[in-house]
């Protein structure tokens, strides 16, 4: 990095510019030139396009795992809605085969919804912790589609439903990756506006947020709907590229919040920034490509990630909190 | 609460204030809620024409209670230092398939403190992942169960090694009525119980837990005490492994993740009243949790429930336990 000639100006600048993302644009520089290396045809655009098209629905959970976490809470249950959402659609297309996939699509993004609104309503109104109230729709979800579809789900999705997963747009530029950057630029512009605003204040200091006006409830709430639209539209692509299967979602819940949190975003609230946390999907998803294509075997991909996980919120967290105390001398952080 | 590491306000008129704690403590809520949900399903089996409450089933629930007990005993002491462990499920399997394995070559002897090592090992590098690289405990944890994953998936590809015949007694045999390994459980709760209750550790856990920048000025060695509670979670489920290996006859890589214990611990933790956030509740109120959802399971499977719909009740459950522990917190005075 170039701030290491620089002055302490400049390295503060910079520093807030990033934000606490810092160690995630690096880490995922680092990769993508790591990438590069490995494979020389990375770059070119149909594979590179691949590559963001298989990014795409961690990126889209990412940036609604944001929302909650950076509000101060979690939401588990957003790999049970992936797997429920898929697992639902081929059950209704195996009802209503000539169902309109945009009816299809829209039903699944008002239950993606739904499922938001009541983890919200439990977390504040009855005041459940999110970590239990998602845990249990986690349960709930798994459950009901299982339930519902005897244990083994079946049925197929038509191509047009699957069109947003696989197909592409112009013949070169995949649906997915439009998802993807709507997604995002929606989010960077929730984050600029006076929402997003309120919704970290009510991450750093609920009291706080409350006494200035903020409704802090209803922040909440509408983070966990709009983080359960957001895993809806990723089981939609989901859905899309790998076909209907139980284990679908399966692991997405802790992905995403590993891909926040490796974008340095606090767990707890209040810090970091929704653009760093999707570069933190994009991170895991390099990782995960880079390992593949470097032969590791598919059993120590996990120890890998398991490593560099660890290592890169720890530098995170060493840099930061130095820097903090440098600027406010006592501020005496309690953990989740 | 009584017997914590914070005195009650001098204010606070001792009397008034047992009675109202002995009320309120979830320890007790949750002790009832088991009663209530046996007996529950002692009516609703009997309406069926059947018979819930026989021996057999009795010793059944228990038996079940055994592993995920455990592993909740365990992570209620890292629960109460306001740190969680996302890591016992893979640290499970992995125990399984390290007792089987060693037991083969090996004795008995060998296996246990082989494992019992391994967890030690791994509950230190959590602890000191958690407080000397300040992650977080969620991804450090995480962290573990991922690398341990990866270990796992590495070297087996299925179940491995044979545990002897003499060890399978553990999982097996009983003394009267009761499963042995039930006693295994209660001599672990009951450790855990005195440690938590009784001893300086126990009281700097909770401290730690209650307000760590408070603790860590009276002179409580935060860091400390959340290595060792790792280091503690980390041995229970050690045991934990060792009982299923016991029980199973053989090392298996799914023993841990199939059942989902690090989240159906946490859930039973919280379930027994003990505070997410750390600081409050016991191990007495987590065995509590644990019955509940052993009974539970017991009259579903007595009345013959879709085991997909048992998930779906359980979930309401858990929110539902909590949401009244959450309802009733917040009319004591605080």
């Amino acid at each position: 990095m170039t701030t290491a000639t620089a002055t302490g100006a400049t390295y503060q600048r910079v520093v807030r510019s990033l934000g606490t993302g810092a160690p995630v644009y690096a880490l995922l520089a680092v990769l993508l030139v790591l990438l590069a290396v490995t494979d020389i045809g990375f770059y070119e655009p149909d594979r590179f396009l691949a590559f963001v098209k298989r990014a795409a629905p961690l990126v889209i959970l990412a940036a609604g795992q944001y929302l909650v976490i950076v509000c101060g809470e979690f939401d588990l249950s957003v790999g049970a809605i992936v797997t429920a959402g898929v697992v639902a659609a081929a059950e209704v297309y195996g009802s209503f085969p000539g169902a309109p996939w945009l009816l299809i699509t829209a039903g699944l993004l008002l239950a993606g919804a739904l499922a938001g609104l009541l983890n919200g309503l439990i977390t504040t109104w009855l005041r459940v912790p999110s970590f239990i109230t998602t845990l249990g729709m986690m349960l709930i979800l798994e459950g009901a589609v299982f339930y519902w579809t005897g244990g083994s789900p079946h049925g197929q999705l038509p191509q047009d439903f699957r069109q947003l997963g696989r197909g592409t747009a112009l013949g070169w530029l995949p649906w997915a990756v439009v998802a993807c950057l709507a997604a995002g630029a929606l989010a960077v512009l929730l984050m600029r506006s006076d929402f997003g605003r309120t919704l970290v204040a009510t991450g750093d200091s609920e009291r706080t947020a409350a006494l200035s006006g903020v409704r802090v409830h209803r922040a909440r709430v509408i983070a966990f709907v709009l983080s359960g639209v957001a895993a809806a539209l990723a089981a939609v692509l989901v859905g899309g590229f790998s076909g209907v299967s139980a284990q679908a979602g399966r692991g997405y819940e802790f992905e995403a919040i590993t891909a926040v949190v490796l974008g340095g975003v606090v767990l707890g609230g209040g810090r970091g920034s929704v653009v760093a946390a999707m570069a933190g999907a994009f991170s895991l998803q390099a990782l995960f490509t880079l390992l593949n294509l470097r032969g590791v075997s598919g059993a120590l991909e996990s120890t890998v990630q398991g490593v560099i996980v660890i290592a890169a919120v720890g530098i995170g967290a060493a840099d930061w909190s130095r820097l903090r105390r440098r600027r406010t001398h006592s501020s005496g952080g309690t953990p989740t | 609460m009584t017997g914590t590491a914070v005195a009650p306000p001098p204010t606070v008129k001792p009397s008034v204030r047992h009675h109202r704690s002995r009320l309120a403590d979830p320890a007790v809520g949750i002790w009832l809620a088991a009663a209530a949900v046996t007996a529950l399903g002692w009516i609703v089996v009997a309406a069926r024409g059947g018979d819930f409450l026989t021996l057999a089933n009795i010793v059944g629930i228990l038996q079940n209670c055994v592993a995920l007990g455990l592993v909740a005993v365990g992570q209620t002491a890292v629960i109460l230092t306001g740190s969680l462990d996302l890591s016992v499920a893979y640290l499970i399997s992995l125990g399984t398939l390290v007792a089987a394995t060693t037991m083969e070559d090996g004795g008995v002897v060998t296996a246990v403190l082989a494992v019992l090592a391994l967890s030690a090992a791994v509950g230190l590098a959590n602890g000191l992942i958690v407080t000397g690289l300040k992650v977080n405990a969620f991804i450090a944890t995480l962290g573990t169960a991922f690398i341990l994953r990866g270990w796992i998936e590495d070297n087996y590809t299925g179940p491995a090694g044979k545990v002897t015949v003499s060890f399978q007694h553990l999982g097996y045999d009983r003394i009267g009525p009761f499963p042995v390994s039930l006693f295994l459980l209660l001599a672990v709760a009951a450790a855990l119980w005195l440690i938590t209750r009784r001893t300086r550790f126990g009281h700097h856990l909770y401290a730690t837990g209650g307000d760590e920048h408070a603790a860590r000025l009276s002179g409580v060695r935060t860091r400390r005490t959340v290595v060792a509670a790792h280091v503690l979670c980390s041995l229970c489920v050690g045991a934990a492994a060792l009982f299923l290996a016991a029980r199973l006859g053989s090392g298996a890589p799914w023993a841990g993740t199939e059942a989902r214990y690090d989240l159906e611990s946490i859930a039973a933790v919280v379930l027994g009243g003990t505070a997410l956030a750390g600081g409050r509740g016991g191990v007495v109120g987590t065995l509590g949790g644990v019955l509940v959802l052993a009974v539970l399971d017991s009259v579903f499977n007595q009345l013959g429930v879709d085991p997909f719909f048992k998930n779906v009740v359980r979930g309401v459950v858990i929110i539902a336990a909590v949401a009244l522990y959450a309802r009733r917190g917040s009319r004591r005075p605080t």
